[in-house]
């Protein structure tokens, strides 16, 4: 009898993790699908599922009308280029608040966090300036010291928790055997950090690729990554559901990709230390 | 050689005083203990030596030259921690390596030291494993295994037993007090546990809320403490005390008498009380004596001394070894020497 209570139990939370997933994963879905429809098919009413006409014309065309490959390797760039540079600051000072903790780092993490709560609409006008002012209007490196600025207290919290999870008296046997600052974070450290750095990499990689707002503020054909590219098949009139939802699924595929074959290192990465 | 000299050294945490200035002479070769209960400063006073905290005030001198300042990697001692603190990440060999590869010596010397140091630990069948992979002794020894090849000026253990059972501790004990007859280095040993200072050290400091209560061999801790901390602190079971009327008679407020030092008898005595609970430990029988109008005292008999709970026994100190404290708990002269205790 109890054994039938928890599988009829175990049924139902299937089943209803299932249909959350599908719930969640459905426009991802409906744009693969209405990518392969004619611009015709993609607005009628009511809508068909499968039995369509199924087309690549789409993909020709968005191919022919702009450079995907530019943009791809713009996206790529960037979202590797700020992680990369956010690692670099925030090793050195997640190091120092996780083993070195003075009595305002508490405070300083918080500081940090709460900059993300600012509307970035708030200070576009300025950054705007700043970068038109300074050349790095539509510029590759202009996105990447962005989205690493945007990105860093993110990057900073993760390694933090990460690091905290190290004993420190691995450190002091480290200092205690020779190992300056450069070594005991290079020898000792990161090795045992990696899975914690991995996921941190990654996160930030998928958060970076996917940015939109700055991106498209901040570039316009020479570095725009691949939100520029979708946003540029959205227009106020004509057909164009299909040829976006190509564009949208071109954009997306590789991060999808990326994020299915490392699901572990993610679901680690997003409890956040939390548990260990 | 090894001599380390702390003159003066403070340590406080924002407003906290954990050491108070303090005074400390170590010899070259010599073996000292640390010893006191926890939160005594011991181990602080370790890292303060280490270098892995900065003195507040003072100088340490190492092998004459000043070190306060230098980090623990300038300083050329070597550590071995409660937790081993092995890199779980290497192998056996790149643990004990490590110090090597940071000294930057060439790769056959630090091949020929590291099949060296495992030879001499046992560990020549693991340096291919993870430190996840061995046993705590082995760990221990890995520790250790690391300390020794840097051929360090002086080596520092902090508590490193207290993560091995009963058996274990033992032979490490052993194992530790061999090595320094060996080496001939320089040891500094933290421990909170009073035999381990007793069976290893050269030397013992005993330390009570950061200061040093007493610095001495284990025999002269033993035989003449200097106040009754360091009286109650050393031996197994502890120091009885008496105070009150019966530490009058001998002209003290309180007097000290060891467990082994007060003769049992079933006929007569100084004092007489009933038993309430006797250990028979095999080689002693440790009998708790309720004493009339003095309280618990502890006694040591033979291996078989045959009382049970409620028997009426009399107990007499030996007068020769009756430890007599002032007010302060100051040692007062010792009644059989008539020498003031330094």
């Amino acid at each position: 009898m109890a054994r039938a209570a928890t599988n009829r139990r175990k049924l139902g939370l299937t089943l209803l993790a299932w249909s959350i997933g599908i719930v969640i994963f459905f426009p991802i879905l409906w744009t693969a699908l209405t990518s392969f429809k004619t611009e015709a098919e993609a607005v009628a009413s009511p809508p068909s599922f499968l039995a369509f006409h199924w087309t690549l014309e789409n993909y020709t065309e968005v191919q022919q009308r702009s450079d995907y490959f530019l943009h791809f390797m713009n996206s790529v760039i960037v979202s590797l280029g700020s992680t990369l540079a956010g690692l670099l600051v925030a090793v050195p000072a997640a190091w120092s608040m996780a083993f070195v903790p003075g009595r305002r780092t508490r405070d300083v993490l918080m500081w940090m966090l709460s900059t993300k709560m600012l509307p970035p609409v708030g200070v576009l006008i300025p950054i705007y300036l700043l970068f038109r002012d300074t050349g790095l209007l539509d510029t590759r490196v202009g996105l990447v010291i962005v989205l690493t600025l945007i990105n860093l207290p993110i990057i900073v919290w993760m390694l933090f928790t990460y690091f905290r999870e190290i004993p420190g008296e691995i450190l002091e046997a480290a200092r205690m055997d020779g190992a300056g600052l450069k070594a005991e974070i290079l020898y000792v450290l990161l090795p045992m950090a990696v899975p914690g750095i991995a996921s941190t990499l990654l996160l930030n990689v998928i958060l970076a690729w996917n940015e939109a707002f700055w991106t498209l503020n901040l570039s316009a054909s020479q570095a725009a990554p691949l939100t520029a590219f979708i946003a540029s098949y959205s227009s106020p009139e004509g057909l164009f559901y299909a040829k976006l939802s190509a564009a949208s699924t071109m954009a997306v595929a590789p991060i999808l990709v990326l994020g299915w074959f490392s699901q572990k290192q993610l679901v680690r990465g997003l409890t956040f230390g939390a548990v260990k | 050689m090894g001599e380390i000299v702390l003159k003066q050294i403070t340590k406080s945490f924002g407003d906290i005083s954990v050491i108070p200035p303090l005074d400390l002479t170590i010899a070259n070769g010599e073996f000292v203990v640390f010893v006191g209960p926890s939160g005594c400063g011991k181990s602080t006073l370790l890292r303060l030596i280490a270098g892995l905290e900065d003195v507040s005030s003072g100088t340490i001198r190492i092998d004459g030259k000043d070190a306060t300042a230098l980090p623990p990697a300038q300083r050329g001692l070597a550590m071995v921690f409660q937790s081993y603190a092995l890199y779980p990440h290497m192998t056996v060999r790149n643990n004990i390596a490590f110090p090597l590869k940071m000294a930057r010596l060439d790769k056959a010397a630090v091949d020929r030291k590291v099949e060296a140091a495992a030879a001499v630990l046992n560990l020549t069948g693991y340096l291919d494993r993870r430190p996840g992979q061995l046993s705590g002794g082995q760990r221990q020894r890995v520790a250790i295994g690391r300390a020794i090849v840097r051929e360090p000026t002086a080596f520092l253990f902090d508590e490193p037993l207290s993560n091995l059972d009963a058996a274990l501790r033992v032979n490490m004990r052993l194992e530790i007090s061999e090595l320094h007859a060996s080496l001939g280095t320089t040891m500094i040993y933290v421990t909170h546990d009073q035999v381990e200072a007793m069976t290893m050290a050269d030397k013992i400091v005993v330390l009570n809320a950061g200061r040093i209560e007493q610095v001495g061999s284990p025999i002269e801790l033993y035989s003449r403490p200097r106040n009754r901390f360091v009286a109650g602190f050393i031996g197994s079971p502890r120091m009885n005390f008496i105070e009150g009327e019966a530490a009058r008679g001998d002209g003290a407020d309180t007097i000290g008498i060891r467990p082994e030092h007060l003769v049992l008898s079933t006929d007569g005595g100084r004092w007489s009380g009933t038993v309430s609970v006797s250990e028979h430990l095999g080689s002693d029988t440790f009998v708790y004596v309720q004493v009339d109008g003095i309280g618990t005292l502890v006694a040591r008999a033979g291996g078989e001394f045959p009382v049970r709970h409620g028997d009426r026994v009399w107990l007499t100190p030996q007068a020769e070894k009756l430890h007599r404290f002032d007010a302060a708990g100051n040692a007062l002269s010792s009644l059989a020497s008539g020498k003031k205790v330094a």
